[in-house]
């Protein structure tokens, strides 16, 4: 197996500055990125400065951008860039640069440090912990994770805004919210509305990169941050509850009614039946609520508001003028022609007062 | 003079995988202030490597376990060599510290019934491992990593600082422990990050630095595996014993040459893969030793229906301890049966459906995927013996383990005795918990009662700081640290490998007395930044200090046993088994001495079986055994 020259460019310097540094070097069959750096190393530019460990995509610590792409480089096979394509490795761009390809990564470990961690259920003794397999794959997707943060590199709301550092924790961390929300047995129960208050999961405006980057393939936006929001935008962002708090006492609904309730009913519930609940309705005693604040206003400003439709224009691009040339008999409806009448009660924003003592 | 941080702990675990991590929340739920000090970034340590499980009888699976049969395990797979203690421990105390770390957030496999799952392993007799996919290594490490953070938490919420109790120091190598008046005063070490120095004055130093791996060309462990816990201990004055016995994995991925190393966890075994050399036959049965003729298959269709009624059948020769597999694919390849890569085949995708092989081998079947572009579920893969573990380690006390230095302790790979002469796959994990825990304990225990305020002499911390600048003051004109590595471990690899021989093994020592030579003249350009050369250069008086322990007590030991195997002593002698190698350091020698191992009680003698014991003892103590039982039957 002989090896062939290739070539290679390293981003080199440190937080003053640097530049990308052109070298020829040997690449043989079967090597991938990190085997070149390592062979740089011993040949060239012994200073040359890299993380890494298990060398088997196991650790994360060798994340890298190869040729602009976060990647591990350890698991990027050399076999897949042409032999005339030139290499350009450089650091993590979302971290500020120590010195050639290693990045300082602290502001994840800070992160880490915020998320509450994992608080366990009260009574239950070391070695009685009972959960079913089922229960347990949601989360475990989520622990696969290895913390090579490549997703935290590549999500758009940090990696070219410092500013947003402050009040986002990123997609890793928004997993691990996600696992700990997910957890048969975990005793927490705001574990959503801290990704909202205290993540600051808003800011994700779910465009996947992370899921895309993540070796480890796991689902980070469809099975993490999705559900995660879904109840964050129920609680949140619901005009009813918004408006609500501005007729409530604050306190009285910004932490849900279904608060403690939901509590009790974890409780009461054993773990194995715990129903993957993200995003559903949540509680009879949020409904409750809902209905009554509706009984205050009198509007369903939650209904959904029909598309617009445009006019049934004939071939001539004009209105048919006459009912034996129309789609049907009669004059247009105000509703829009394919509305069927009378109209679903759900559907129509005024809501007669008397309709409140129901339910 | 440089500028130096110092630091004054309580306790400072020197190490951060499970070993370290475990040790670090024992010391700070005992009230210490604890610092970890993190060769790489936190939560990256070797440990995530280790994919099986990690064993303890709690059975779950099957119930007729428990921690007897466990300990006979250990002892049978350690070739009797351990020391008998703890063994005892780690079989007693492994299912308390596994259930222990569900508390802190850990999901293993569960059983039907919603405990945790346990599974097959070489050597073990029952089902054993609790396991999460094959990632358990990472579960274990996450699960106590953020069980730091958890503390730290706890911290911040009492003192307004996360740090104010526990501390983790990533990218600090440790380069000296300071010894005064035979006691630890501390240790000194320099960030990666700035190449900085640091120095901690603590009266209590936990080692769980792991291996060696790093001396060996082909291997699974990472470049932080330099043997960086057995010199620092040697230097202080405390011994390292079994330095002989370095595990062989049977399995190590040998194509792409890249990754040569890369282990294939056993559970492809234990789930069914097979072993087959070049002309497709299924070598293993030919390769059963007597002591384990009862216990496995003789004929395929035996070892095939094992794996669906494992009560009525015996197992299959592929479960056979790890060394006696080695040893078999050894012989197969020198026999010319071998692989193209050198290797033999291990075979899954003819034994499974794709899809219970993706779902029982989840990592595996990515890893092979992306590594090397083989899908295990449409062929073969190809694996070959590799430096994978040591078993030789800083001698401690098996109830605290305290060094022979006041003040040190050692926990995890770094220690020696638990294991024998050979490791059995899933005690490594929970080998850490059950001794972190305990080496927290007592390291604890030890500072409450230390001499207060320890101080480090100025004298001595020059003496480091000089040490550590040499390489950098030669310059690029010195030793290159990188061709220096790779002679070490081509020495290594080729002349104290898995199977030994006079004559290499003292081909070994000359090359490794000049390697030590050329080692003080290594030098480095660049800066103190972040500087891989530089560290390397500082890494290889560890590595070189380590290979000689290994090369000298491989060519004392006459005999072969575990994960010692010597072609001129083929056989494993009753006599050498009540000895221990114990090394220590005379100057800048190595001085090799043999003790006695300590004498097993008689209840636990009393767990084997007498013709089980006649093939590992000499006459002399079987007829007390004899004794002993005619007592016992009286």
């Amino acid at each position: 197996m002989m090896g062939e020259v290739r070539n290679f460019r390293v981003w080199r310097g440190d937080a003053d500055g640097g530049q990308l540094e052109d070298f020829q070097v040997e690449v043989n069959d079967g090597e991938v990125v990190l085997d070149i750096i390592h062979r740089l190393q011993a040949t060239q530019a012994p200073d040359l400065a890299v993380r890494w460990n298990c060398k088997a995509g196991k650790c994360g610590s060798c994340s890298m951008e190869i040729n602009g792409k976060p990647r591990l480089g350890c698991m990027t096979r050399m076999s897949t860039f042409e032999a005339t394509e030139t290499v350009t490795v450089t650091p993590l761009r979302t971290f500020p640069v120590i010195r050639d390809l290693v990045t300082d990564v602290s502001f994840n470990y800070q992160k880490a440090r915020e998320l509450p961690a994992f608080a366990p259920p009260a009574g239950v003794a070391p070695g009685e912990y009972r959960m079913q397999q089922v229960d347990v794959e949601r989360s475990q997707e989520f622990r696969k994770c290895i913390e090579c943060f490549l997703c935290q590199n590549v999500c758009h709301v940090v990696r070219d805004h410092e500013e947003n550092k402050k009040a986002f924790s990123g997609p890793r961390f928004f997993i691990r919210a996600a696992e700990l929300d997910m957890h048969p047995l975990d005793a927490r129960t705001d574990r959503k509305d801290l990704a909202v208050e205290e993540q600051g999961i808003g800011y994700c405006n779910i465009t996947k990169c992370c899921t895309e980057v993540c070796p480890e393939h796991i689902k980070i936006t469809d099975n993490a941050i999705i559900p995660m929001k879904e109840r964050a935008v129920d609680r949140r962002y619901d005009p009813i509850a918004w408006l609500g708090s501005k007729i409530f006492h604050r306190d009285q609904l910004d932490r849900p009614a279904g608060h403690t309730t939901t509590g009790v009913a974890t409780a009461e519930r054993p773990a194995s039946s715990r129903q993957p609940d993200a995003g559903s309705p949540s509680t009879p005693a949020e409904h409750a609520a809902s209905h009554q604040a509706q009984g205050e206003i009198s509007m369903n400003w939650h209904r959904e508001a029909p598309a617009g439709q445009a006019a049934p224009v004939g071939s001539d691009g004009r209105l048919p003028v006459t009912e034996f040339t129309g789609q049907m008999a009669g004059a247009q409806s105000p509703f829009g022609d394919d509305v069927p009448l009378p109209l679903p009660v759900d559907d129509i924003n005024y809501q007669h007062p008397s309709r409140t003592d129901e339910g | 003079m440089t500028n130096i941080e110092r630091h004054n702990y309580d306790v400072v675990v020197i190490g951060a995988g499970g070993a370290g991590l475990r040790a670090a929340i024992e010391a700070r739920l005992a009230g210490k202030k604890t610092a970890i000090i993190s060769k790489s970034l936190f939560g990256k340590a070797h440990t995530v490597m280790a994919e099986g499980g990690a064993a303890a009888a709690m059975g779950n699976v099957n119930s007729r376990d428990n921690w007897m049969v466990h300990f006979r395990d250990t002892m049978r797979g350690g070739k009797f060599l351990n020391n008998f203690r703890m063994a005892e421990l780690h079989a007693k105390e492994a299912p308390d510290r596994i259930w222990e770390l569900e508390t802190y957030g850990a999901l293993f496999d569960r059983t039907k019934d919603g405990k945790i799952s346990q599974r097959n392993f070489g050597g073990h007799e029952y089902p054993r491992l609790a396991h999460v996919g094959d990632r358990t290594g990472l579960e274990l490490i996450r699960t106590l990593q953020q069980k730091i953070v958890s503390l730290q938490q706890e911290d911040f919420a009492a003192t307004g600082n996360y740090e104010s109790r526990i501390r983790v120091f990533a990218e600090t190598t440790i380069t000296e422990l300071f010894v005064e008046n035979d006691r630890i005063t501390g240790c000194f070490g320099y960030y990666r990050e700035s190449g900085e120095f640091v120095l901690f004055e603590a009266p209590a130093v936990v080692l769980a630095t792991g291996g060696i791996g790093r001396s060996f060309k082909v291997t699974s462990n990472s470049w932080e595996y330099t043997g960086d816990g057995h010199a620092l201990a040697l230097r202080a004055g405390a011994a390292l014993i079994n330095m002989e016995f370095v595990q062989f994995h049977p399995t190590g991925m040998v194509w792409p040459p890249s990754v040569k190393g890369i282990l294939v966890t056993e559970s492809v075994r234990g789930d069914g893969g097979v072993l087959r050399n070049s002309e497709g036959k299924r070598f293993m049965f030919d390769y059963v030793p007597d002591v384990f003729r009862k216990q496995y298959a003789e004929t395929e269709e035996e070892a095939d229906r094992w794996y669906t009624d494992p009560d009525n059948n015996r197992r299959p020769p592929e479960l056979l301890p790890r060394d006696e597999v080695a040893r078999a694919i050894n012989a197969e390849v020198k026999a010319g049966r071998g692989s193209p890569a050198g290797g033999v085949f291990l075979d899954v995708s003819t034994r499974m459906p794709a899809e219970v092989i993706i779902k029982r081998l989840p990592s595996m079947h990515h890893q092979f995927k992306e590594l090397a572009d083989v899908d295990i579920t449409k062929q073969p893969m190809e694996v070959g013996p590799t430096c994978h573990y040591v078993m030789g380690g800083v001698e401690v006390d098996p109830d605290t383990e305290a060094a022979a230095v006041s003040g040190l302790f050692a926990v995890g790979e770094v220690s020696g005795g638990m294991h024998g002469s050979n490791r059995l796959g899933g005690n490594s994990l929970s080998d850490l918990l059950v001794f972190g825990k305990r080496a927290g304990e007592y390291a604890a225990r030890y500072a409450d009662e230390a001499a207060r305020p320890v101080k480090v002499s100025p004298a001595a911390v020059n003496a480091a700081v000089e040490t550590a600048l040499a390489p950098l003051g030669r310059g690029e004109g010195g030793e290159s640290p990188y061709a220096l590595q790779s002679e070490l471990q081509q020495t290594m690899n080729d002349l104290v490998g898995i199977i030994r021989r006079r004559s290499e093994l003292e081909e070994s020592l000359a090359r490794l007395a000049d390697l030590k030579e050329r080692i003080k003249k290594v030098g480095v350009g660049g800066g103190r930044r972040y500087n891989p050369g530089w560290h390397l250069a500082l890494d290889l008086r560890n590595m070189v200090i380590v290979s000689e322990c290994t090369a000298k007590a491989a060519l004392e030991r006459e005999e072969s046993r575990g994960g010692h195997t010597r072609e001129d002593f083929p056989k494993m002698d009753p006599s050498w088994r009540r000895v221990n190698l114990v090394c220590s350091l005379r100057g800048e020698d190595v001085q090799l001495e043999r003790k006695p191992l300590p004498k097993m009680r008689p209840e636990l003698m009393e767990l084997f079986d007498r013709a089980e014991l006649s093939k590992y003892l000499t006459d002399e103590e079987l007829a007390e055994f004899d004794a002993l039982a005619g007592k016992a039957g009286a």
